[in-house]
């Protein structure tokens, strides 16, 4: 879901040719650079973006999923996604983290959210219509942004890498419970297989969004990779999904909702892969525009619980001030 | 004599109080006041499903009917769940939720402490268990019951308006009807009564701290321990019950 962070990233650097070689020089040794270090003014800034958006997508992922918490079919179903739920509130929390050692506070980055000057992925604004929603999201899109964020793990920004580490193994937990729930869907009466392929239907397109734009439509991409902030390309890591995941639909006796779907021998330098059909862009820009069906909804549900908490985080600062003045004695 | 049906009833209860409980603090998750307090309420609530579902698979391998926690937890008509009135009393507000949490945290790990002493030894397993955790949700929500209560002047009235509103419903914690009296005689489950002078004391030094008034406990509102509750029930139920109402007799 990450590398939509790059969208409309500037990657443009005021320092010198010297400074800006130099730098280069110790991505290329795959040295990680560490906050207090110097690092051309772009790659702070395409970092905070990245971060910041990776950040806010956690945060806005706990409502679609959310909303089956207190529907949940089973008690082991809910406790699971809760512990879910728990968890991308806890990535969001270290991702905020490491994007603060760049210089920016997490009230501004939540700012930036409420305001829509940050974006998110665009994912989270389709809604969950169904059980088997829950499912399909473990399965596909925590499967899409594992193959996002493992080259991550690599990423020249020490911090970012690190969170990605601890990241990436509770996002594969995740994608494990997901496509464990889709099989026992499968497995279960014709509503729930029904309810699972209508899932499949709607989730496979916007899953194969998340990498981003294609590489045609990608200016930033060169830039990022020669930083080391990108490991792949956006349709490189789409292939890897869709060939990763065909096989897993066959396996659940779903069928994914392309009719071009083919397997191509001479793909993926003779490995063979799958060729898909077109992806809608214009479906993908209207969503990341804010018209997706629930941009507003998403927006509007952080802003009330922003606005709802205001006075329980004022009185916590009131009361941590008169702690604070009250003399040692008093203690 | 306690009798198994007793047992059971009594398990039910218990398990019902935190079935209900953590539903209604998992709605706060992804709409709490700030990020560290999703984080919290998600794990209080993630700790209440657990206890509750441990006490529902002890209470159905008690009944010996082949009820399992699913069939427990879902499958019963609203007048036939026996938890606190105070379990089900809607989020509100931070104010409201926090509160009810710290009186219920409380009682509860009063309760559990005194119930490691049961006869009954996998109920003594899950006292030890839980009082663990139920050590931290009443540390958390004390916490910030004193925030709450001496921030600022709105946080003030927030509490004020809450504990007005929840003070009526802490006498059922410590009713004993005669289920209660039965349990407690056979030293299986805890004598509530004897628990509510320490409740007192513990409400007492929070509420102090938190610059709050210390009122009386009123009995005024109960009845959730014979199944007659308020109008919050029905449509928790209604969330909590709609796939295994929708979909009778699947596995999930």
């Amino acid at each position: 879901m990450y590398a939509q962070g790059l969208i409309g990233a500037d990657t443009a650097s005021g320092e010198t040719a010297e400074f800006l070689a130099a730098f280069q020089a110790r991505i290329d040794a795959n040295e990680k650079i560490e906050p207090r270090e110097a690092m051309p003014e772009g790659y702070r800034r395409t970092l905070i973006r990245q971060i910041g958006q990776h950040a806010h997508s956690e945060i806005v992922g706990m409502l679609p999923e959310g909303n089956w918490i207190t529907r949940a079919p089973s008690l082991r179903r809910k406790a699971a996604l809760l512990a879910k739920v728990q968890d991308e509130g806890g990535h969001g929390l270290y991702l905020y983290a490491a994007a603060e050692t760049l210089g920016i506070s997490r009230e501004q980055m939540t700012q930036d959210l409420l305001s829509g000057k940050a974006k998110y992925s665009s994912i989270f604004n389709y809604p969950t219509l169904s059980w088997a929603d829950i499912g399909a999201i473990g399965w596909l899109v925590d499967g899409a942004a594992i193959m996002n964020q493992i080259p991550l793990c690599r990423c020249s920004y020490g911090p970012y890498a690190r969170a990605m580490i601890r990241i990436c193994k509770e996002e594969s937990f995740h994608q494990r419970q997901g496509y464990e729930i889709m099989l026992t869907l499968a497995a279960g009466s014709a509503e729930q297989k029904d309810m699972a392929q209508d899932a499949l239907n709607r989730w496979w397109w916007p899953s194969l969004m998340m990498f981003g734009p294609p590489d045609s439509d990608s200016q930033n991409s060169d830039q990022s990779m020669a930083w080391k902030i990108k490991r792949f390309s956006n349709d490189e890591l789409r292939q890897k999904f869709v060939d990763a995941t065909v096989p897993q639909a066959d396996r659940l006796g779903l069928s994914v909702p392309d009719d071009q779907l083919v397997w191509n021998e001479a793909k993926n330098g003779g490995a063979g892969g799958y060729d898909f059909g077109p992806i809608d862009w214009s479906e993908f820009w209207s969503v990341v525009k804010g018209d997706g069906p629930m941009n507003r909804q998403r927006i509007a549900a952080r802003q009330k619980a922003w606005d709802d908490g205001a006075w329980v985080r004022e009185a916590a600062l009131a009361h941590a001030a008169k702690k604070a003045a009250q003399p040692q004695a008093a203690e | 004599m306690a009798s198994a049906e007793d047992i059971f009833c009594g398990l039910l209860r218990l398990a019902d109080d935190h079935l209900i409980l953590g539903q209604r603090v998992s709605e706060w998750s992804g709409h709490a006041p700030q990020l560290e307090e999703d984080l919290a309420l998600s794990n209080i609530a993630l700790d209440l499903i657990g206890s509750a579902r441990a006490l529902y698979q002890l209470a159905g391998e008690t009944e010996g009917k082949g009820r399992d926690e699913d069939q427990l937890a879902f499958l019963r008509d609203e007048r036939a769940y026996h938890n606190l009135l105070l379990a089900e009393y809607p989020n509100t507000d931070f104010a409201h939720t926090i509160l009810r949490q710290f009186y219920f945290s409380s009682f509860q790990q009063l309760y559990w402490q005194a119930a490691l002493e049961s006869t009954l030894p996998e109920l003594a397993a899950i006292a030890a268990k839980s009082l663990k955790e139920v050590a931290y949700h009443h540390r958390h929500a004390a916490d910030w019951v004193i925030r709450l209560g001496d921030g600022t002047e709105l946080s003030h009235q927030r509490m004020l308006a809450a504990e007005a509103n929840l003070a009526p419903y802490l006498g059922e914690m410590f009713e004993k009807d005669a289920l209660a009296g039965r349990l407690a005689d056979a030293a299986i489950l805890p004598d509530p009564a004897e628990l509510q002078a320490a409740f007192a004391a513990d409400r007492a030094n929070i509420l102090t701290r938190a610059s709050l008034p210390v009122a009386d406990i009123e009995s005024r509102l109960s009845g959730g321990r014979s199944g007659r509750h308020t109008e919050a029930m029905g449509h928790l139920l209604a969330e909590l019950q709609y796939m295994q109402h929708r979909f009778p007799g699947q596995q999930w």
